[in-house]
């Protein structure tokens, strides 16, 4: 119990110093950024409408003149405190900014996660076993044609071919148009995910399929799997027996390891589907240069990954006796 | 005489390699061993670590690699052993007891792995009346593979291939890392499954152990089998210069090494593997060498009578 206490105490603090590392480097990064956040917050066209001296009402109003590191040490004193700051582009607390995005794109991630996670490792565990015969090269082909393929493109593929020519599902957003918040039904919300969590979980399919093979391959040619099939198991029970015992701690660190990529995916994804999302919030805040409602996003995102990779951690030990059994004797 | 329970004749094993460019290989790694082994005794094939004794084990119990080719003849109780009949007497009447606890699965608890996916009634039992012919207790059932002692660790594999009531057992090394008086211990269970009437095949590098254990010892050298004769005899009438060369390597008995080193698979030629670090090589050593049998005894050299 004690060890287990240590290792969540370690765990937190290191969560502390990657979220102050993360948000300062973003933070950096918005700096050196050529977008001045006040034209693209009020507009080129009004800010040529303006005098000098509205301008530098304003600049003031926003403290454009104050140094970097007071900015950033006030927005941090500011997080401490519980406030995320204000988004610049939706005139909205940031966090209530993120909780309503945050909402819309949760549904959709966590599908496409389930989805790639069951999908990758079904498909990796009949590749492992089958390795150099037909699945094996079906599985494979599929997996090298996906990981070439930029996720984008294939969303606007999905577009084209389900709204466009079959017309089955809408092209974009999360709810249909010029329908009143309270008319929208759950069907007409998963109608609108479908296309973005498809694209998801495709693309992340190829990489956990991939990787689960491999392990699945070392798995089967193992001394343990030779001895199984000595001892006279058949090659389902070897699998189901041996091949799933073992492929689970890999496919639990793949499993939690994809939240990033799902992540990364979405912003791309929803930019293409129109999806009111955390992705698309992401991008508006970097191309409208709102520094508050970017940081906030990043440090979620960092957060929810980091939280993944300690999921993962804490599973292993459950998992896997060697761990388990071994913290229990120290 | 018992009728052998396992003969194995002109056995070769190669494996396909892929070589440089689109280039395709065949690398032999065993060509022409012969092997026999009866009930109620202990055979060793002794060799030198490279030389394809865990090939033999693979082979005798269909799990050789997909890239690899068997060809010779091997019979069980007088009966081609086909595929279909591997796979069928695997587990049952042939068996495997292998090197270390890595063959074991590691996030499996022992009892469940010497089951086999069993549930039937009896099946516990039995597991646990094998384990505690071993002296391990009930509660070794409930370990992890990395919970059990070298020593446990290879109990526990043994009592895994006898399960069953087997007629053939293939020990693959069984002793490793274990120091000799742990070593000679384990191959006491050894003997007492042979003096049961079955066979065991006992596949080692320590020509020592195989000679106070065994009481038939085959040579092997570079896939070869070279000599194959009584335990009792090695050493005072060695026919091939290459067991005579091992014996006098033996610590107890001037501790000579041999000069030069077995070749690396494919790189043999014909003839007699051992002719280039052959102190008594002859010109027919290049060509094919005929063997010759005197009684059950084997030997495969072109000079006859004993080495000196």
């Amino acid at each position: 119990m004690k060890h287990r206490l240590g290792f969540a105490l370690r765990k937190l603090l290191r969560m502390a110093v990657l979220l102050l590392g993360v948000s300062l480097a973003a933070f950096l990064l918005m700096t050196a950024s050529p977008l001045d956040p006040l034209q693209t917050s009020v507009g080129q066209v009004a800010m040529g409408s303006m005098s000098a001296e509205q301008i530098a009402r304003l600049e003031a109003y926003w403290g454009a003149g104050t140094p970097p590191l007071e900015r950033y040490l006030g927005w941090l004193g500011d997080v401490l405190h519980g406030d995320l700051g204000t988004s610049l582009y939706f005139r909205q607390p940031v966090a209530q900014v993120i909780g309503q995005r945050l909402a819309s794109s949760l549904w959709l991630m966590l599908a496409a996660w389930v989805l790639s996670g069951v999908l990758g490792l079904t498909l990796g565990i009949l590749a492992g076993a089958n390795r150099g015969r037909w699945p094996d090269k079906l599985v494979k082909g599929y997996c090298f044609v996906i990981s070439s393929t930029p996720a984008f493109w294939l969303a606007l593929l999905l577009m084209m071919i389900f709204s466009v020519w079959l017309g089955l599902l809408p092209t974009g957003l999360a709810v249909p148009i010029g329908v009143t918040a309270d008319e929208v039904s759950l069907l007409d919300r998963v109608r609108h995910a479908i296309l973005p969590a498809l694209t998801l979980s495709l693309t992340g399919v190829a990489n956990i399929a991939l990787h689960t093979r491999e392990k699945m391959a070392d798995i089967m040619e193992s001394d343990y799997v030779l001895f199984a099939r000595a001892r006279g198991e058949s090659k389902g029970a070897i699998l189901l027996r041996h091949g799933l015992r073992n492929v689970a701690l890999p496919a639990i660190t793949l499993q939690f390891g994809s939240i990033s990529e799902i992540f990364g995916g979405s912003v791309l994804v929803e930019q293409v589907f129109s999806y009111p999302g955390l992705g698309q919030a992401a991008v508006t805040a970097g191309l409208g240069g709102d520094l508050p409602l970017l940081l906030g996003i990043t440090v979620i995102s960092a957060a929810l990954v980091y939280g993944g990779n300690v999921a993962a951690d804490l599973l292993y030990g459950a998992v896997d006796p060697r761990i388990r059994r071994g913290a229990a004797k120290r | 005489m018992e009728n052998p329970v396992l003969e194995v004749e002109d056995l070769s094993i190669s494996f396909t390699q892929y070589a440089h460019g689109a280039g395709r290989r065949e690398l032999p790694v065993i060509r022409g061993l012969d092997l026999t082994v009866r009930a109620g005794e202990i055979s060793a094939v002794v060799g030198s670590s490279g030389s394809g004794k865990s090939l033999l084990a693979h082979a005798l119990l269909g799990l050789l690699p997909y890239n690899a080719a068997c060809t010779g003849v091997m019979r069980y109780k007088g009966q081609r052993l086909t595929r279909e009949k591997m796979e069928a007497l695997r587990g049952k009447e042939m068996v495997l007891v292998p090197q270390s606890v890595n063959f074991l699965d590691p996030l499996m608890r022992v009892g469940p792995q010497l089951a086999r996916g069993k549930r039937e009634k009896g099946v516990k039992e039995k597991i646990r009346a094998v384990l505690a012919r071993y002296g391990l207790g009930p509660e070794t059932e409930e370990m992890y593979p990395f919970e059990l002692s070298g020593g446990m660790a290879r109990r526990v594999l043994i009592s895994s291939a006898v399960v069953e009531r087997p007629v053939l057992v293939i020990a693959d090394e069984p002793t490793p890392g274990l120091d000799g008086t742990a070593a000679k211990r384990i191959l006491g269970h050894f003997r007492e499954l042979a003096d049961q009437g079955t066979a065991v095949l006992f596949i080692t590098h320590d020509l020592e152990l195989a000679l106070t254990a065994a009481d038939r010892v085959a040579v092997f050298y570079a896939g070869v089998t070279v000599e194959e004769c009584p335990a009792a005899d090695f050493g005072r009438q060695a026919h091939h210069p290459y067991t005579a060369a091992l014996w006098r390597a033996m610590p107890g008995n001037g501790f000579v090494p041999i000069p030069g080193s077995q070749p690396y698979p494919g790189r043999e030629e014909a003839g007699c593997p051992f002719a280039p670090r052959c102190d008594r090589r002859r010109e027919e050593c290049a060509g094919t060498i005929p063997v010759r049998r005197e009684g059950r005894d084997y030997i495969r050299c072109v000079r006859e009578g004993v080495v000196p």
